[in-house]
């Protein structure tokens, strides 16, 4: 266990620990675009980031992103001093103009005081804010079918050569963790399109309804073991199932107790 | 032969003294990027070719030697004949023939091609009399230009290897350590770290391996030092490295060296073949059972891979982005192990400080910055080229006394050092000592050793706007305050250039980069806004006479400016000639008239007039 100080409370931490784990467990909000517990920590949206200082530091202070450094004992941390909400602001108001349209971006600009950009939008503006947390997602996964290409503010986020990604398995993480909702995909007849590869959808044998692509059902059941049955049917007909079968045990308790 | 003791490399360093002592006379071509650029290769091939079919006492084929780079840039393509020092500048291949009769045969002097001094117009003969050579101290370059990078004899010769051999005889791992840290070397690469300290802490931190990288991503505009080591005298940073990897007890280092440097990639390896042959890389180096062996990596040529977090990614085979250093790489480096990154002209510097001593060392320069640095001396100056200085020497020396001044009579504006992500210094700090901390407190820096002149007829905020141009096309893309905040200051920054910005993108862009400053991950980042910070505060009066009176003092941003012609026209029609869209019209020997409407403001009339007859206003 360590102690730091966190807005002037002493409060307590594990070692390892993240000073962004510790300050959302005090309850005190900042934000933070790229963060996903699911995920590494990457600190590129530098929202996290917060003041510390030592005791011994006599007055010298650092900027770090809480979400990549580890607490320490006797760290003195601060989250809402006047340059830190300038440094937000300033990020937010970056980020308004990459993504004018990103209706998260512009909610969580408004709480900081901005209803519009004080920049020109970008001519390339998309709601793709670079938070990596798709690529991270899909890293975890083992696959890494999409990575980021390019540098700079040419940056785009892409499958290997723009092409179908070889590697993907259509299993939808990236899609589903981009906090801008940005990832197309669709499934439509039985086929699933995520960056523009289609994918053949595993459906119910039950009810007929589409479950999962076939590439990832395969994943599944060859890399988490999971028996290739489990696949047959949907959720709902395997919870419809459990509920019948607990319905039939009920049932029969209750004839037995009659 | 295989140097298998260190007693050895003794007799072997002997026997190439004396085979170079045999030589009578040494005829030392120029081989750097400037006078390669100039055909300095024809020049090394037509002196081999005359020799090899005259004969002439003193001088065989063997006398003509390829080598690095000898500084003075500007006057290229240059030859040196040894031992009087003969200096031959501009030479061409036409000249050679002349030079061998007369020189080497007759020993007699081509006048034409000796240096003449601007000020006393005296031709100087010894190149050490030069006021460009006169006024220097070369320890990372102390081989360069001197011997052909492709010899490991000629490396010997001039003591190559023996400080490692002092290392792997007579000293403890520790003990080199606290000699480095007693000499107060600092990171020549710019960040100016103390390399004992660097060395110190890697060396104790648990592992089962360590490694050494070498920096030669070297990346700055107008930056060649490392280049010029690297291509000029390959086993001085190996023989630093060798040191170095002795010091933390590490078996494996690399060198990353850019993509745009192909000629140092081959020295290198020959360099590491040659002494990898002779025992004194790979196993067992010098019999001492030390083990070390170095790889080259190439870099794909981005600027942020010479960032030690992002190069050590790149070495390992992923994408070159850096990470937070909240843990430091000598704890957790190449593939999370301990790693002593340094760059090319620190390494260089190691076998000195060794086989001379800590103390010698440190009696050089100043007392925070000791020994030498290497600059290139670019743009608006009379003798560009590569220089290396002790610390502590003053801007205008090295711009006045050994860089010449200012072509053409112009007046200095100001000086770029440190790269992008250093600054623009004024007149005003011209008699600033040059070391780490004096620079870096003037809102500039030492960087890496680049040095860039400009003129009066510079405009500073177009300055800032073509550094901000290359920090956007080269920041990684991972964080926001870089990727998107150098992109909008850059954005606002073209805006003042084309008078379209008023004072409040002035006090934006300030808040910006205040923002991009303290925010960023990495250090390009954080020094991204040094290109502007740096010129709006030595010449913030430009920035408001862009916004207020949308006008460029330094005549340079084309919306700002028009071109006219004066009386002083004599009318020769050289300008009407070489406008590409008509816009002038007039006869022989009458004013000719510019018509607004159609000129494009090339400068094309500006540049090839005579007589000073076109306004810039």
């Amino acid at each position: 266990m360590v102690h730091i100080t966190i807005n002037g409370k002493v409060v307590k931490a594990r070692e390892g620990e993240m000073l962004l784990a510790v300050i959302k467990r005090e309850g005190i909000d900042i934000p933070a675009l790229c963060h996903h517990e699911a995920i590494e920590p990457t600190g590129n949206c530098r929202l996290c980031t917060v003041e510390i200082t030592r005791e011994e530091w006599d007055g010298w202070k650092k900027y770090v992103t809480s979400c990549l450094y580890p607490v320490e004992d006797g760290l003195i941390v601060r989250t809402h001093t006047a340059e830190l909400l300038e440094i937000r602001k300033t990020i937010l108001d970056l980020q308004l103009a990459r993504c004018p349209d990103s209706e998260y971006i512009q909610k969580l600009a408004e709480e900081y005081g901005l209803s519009k950009s004080s920049y020109e939008a970008r001519p390339e503006a998309d709601n793709c804010i670079m938070c990596y947390a798709c690529t991270r997602i899909c890293e975890v996964l083992g696959r890494n079918a999409i990575s980021a290409v390019q540098r700079g503010h040419k940056k785009v986020i892409a499958p290997p050569f723009g092409e179908e990604p070889p590697d993907c398995i259509g299993c939808l993480a990236c899609a589903q963790i981009c906090p801008t909702d940005v990832i197309p995909w669709r499934d439509e007849d039985g086929v699933r399109t995520i960056w523009n590869r289609k994918f053949d959808l595993v459906t119910c044998k039950k009810c007929g309804k589409e479950i999962i692509s076939r590439e990832f059902a395969d994943f599944l059941i060859e890399q988490r073991e999971i028996p290739s049955e489990y696949f047959d049917t949907c959720d709902d007909c395997k919870r419809m199932e459990t509920a019948r079968k607990m319905g039939d045990i009920i049932a029969k308790a209750a004839e037995a107790a009659l | 032969m295989r140097i298998d003791s260190t007693e050895k490399l003794g007799q072997w360093q002997k026997e190439c003294q004396k085979r170079i002592e045999a030589q009578k006379k040494r005829v030392l071509v120029c081989l750097g990027p400037g006078c390669l650029a100039g055909g300095s290769d024809q020049i090394l091939e037509e002196f081999k070719n005359i020799l090899a079919q005259k004969k002439i006492k003193d001088v065989t084929v063997e006398s003509i030697k390829k080598t690095g780079c000898h500084g003075l840039c500007a006057r290229g393509p240059l030859v040196v004949i040894e031992p009087e020092g003969i200096f031959y500048s501009k030479v061409k291949k036409a000249n050679v023939a002349e030079i061998v009769e007369k020189t080497l045969e007759k020993g007699e002097l081509v006048e034409k091609l000796l240096y003449t001094d601007p000020e006393s117009k005296k031709k100087i003969v010894d190149y050490k009399e030069i006021p460009f050579y006169a006024r220097q101290m070369k320890l990372s370059l102390r081989n360069v230009g001197q011997i052909d990078p492709d010899s490991i004899s000629d490396y010997i010769a001039r003591g190559g290897y023996a400080a490692l051999a002092k290392v792997l005889k007579s000293m403890k791992p520790a003990k080199v350590i606290d000699e480095v840290s007693r000499s107060g070397l600092r990171g020549r690469g710019g960040g100016g770290f103390s390399t004992g300290r660097k060395w110190a802490s890697c060396a104790k931190i648990e592992s089962d391996i360590r490694y050494v990288i070498c920096n030669g991503d070297e990346g700055d505009p107008g930056a060649f030092m490392d280049r010029c080591i690297m291509e000029g005298d390959p086993h001085s940073v190996l023989e630093g490295m060798i040191i170095c990897a002795f010091a933390i007890d590490s078996p494996e280092g690399y060198i990353y060296v850019r993509e745009e440097y192909p000629l140092a990639v081959v020295n290198l390896r020959n360099a590491i073949d040659a002494a990898r042959q002779h025992g004194l890389l790979g196993k067992d180096i010098m019999g001492s059972g030390f083990d070390f062996d170095i790889k080259i990596n190439r870099g794909g040529g981005a600027f942020v891979c010479g960032e030690s977090s992002a190069l050590m990614k790149s070495v390992a085979g992923e994408v070159g982005e850096p990470r937070a250093k909240y843990v430091r790489s000598v704890a957790k480096g190449l593939h999370d192990k301990p790693t002593v990154l340094n760059n090319v002209e620190s390494f260089a510097t190691i076998p000195v400080i060794i086989d001379k001593g800590a103390d010698w060392f440190a009696s050089i320069g100043t007392k925070k910055s000791t020994g030498t640095k290497a600059f290139s001396l670019a743009g608006k100056i009379t003798n560009t080229g590569l220089i290396e200085v002790p610390m502590g020497i003053t801007l205008r020396e090295i711009i006045y006394d050994i860089g010449g001044g200012i072509p053409e009579g112009r007046k200095f504006k100001a000086v770029q050092t440190g790269g992008p992500s250093g600054g623009c210094l004024p007149e005003a700090k011209l008699d600033l000592p040059v070391d780490f901390d004096t620079l870096t407190e003037a809102g500039s820096m030492m960087g890496s050793g680049g040095m860039i002149i400009m003129d009066d007829r510079t405009c500073m905020v177009d300055v800032a706007r073509y550094f901000l141009n290359f920090l956007v096309e080269e920041s990684c893309g991972k964080c926001v305050p870089c990727r998107e905040g150098l992109y909008q200051l850059h954005k606002l920054c073209v805006k003042i250039c084309e008078g379209k910005a008023d004072e409040d993108d002035l006090a934006l862009m300030e808040r910006l980069s205040k923002v991009i400053q303290t925010a960023s991950l990495c250090g390009l980042g954080t020094s991204g806004p040094n290109p502007f910070l740096s010129t709006v505060m030595y010449f913030r009066d430009e920035y408001l006479a862009h916004i207020r009176d949308r006008k460029c003092p330094g005549g340079v941003c084309k919306e700002l400016i028009t071109y006219s012609i004066n009386d002083k026209c004599t009318g020769c029609m050289a300008c009407i000639r070489v406008c590409p869209v008509n816009a002038i019209t007039g006869e022989k020997k009458k004013l000719h008239v510019l018509d607004q409407e159609l000129c494009t403001k090339c400068g094309s009339c500006y540049a090839v007039c005579n007589f000073d007859a076109i306004d810039i206003v």
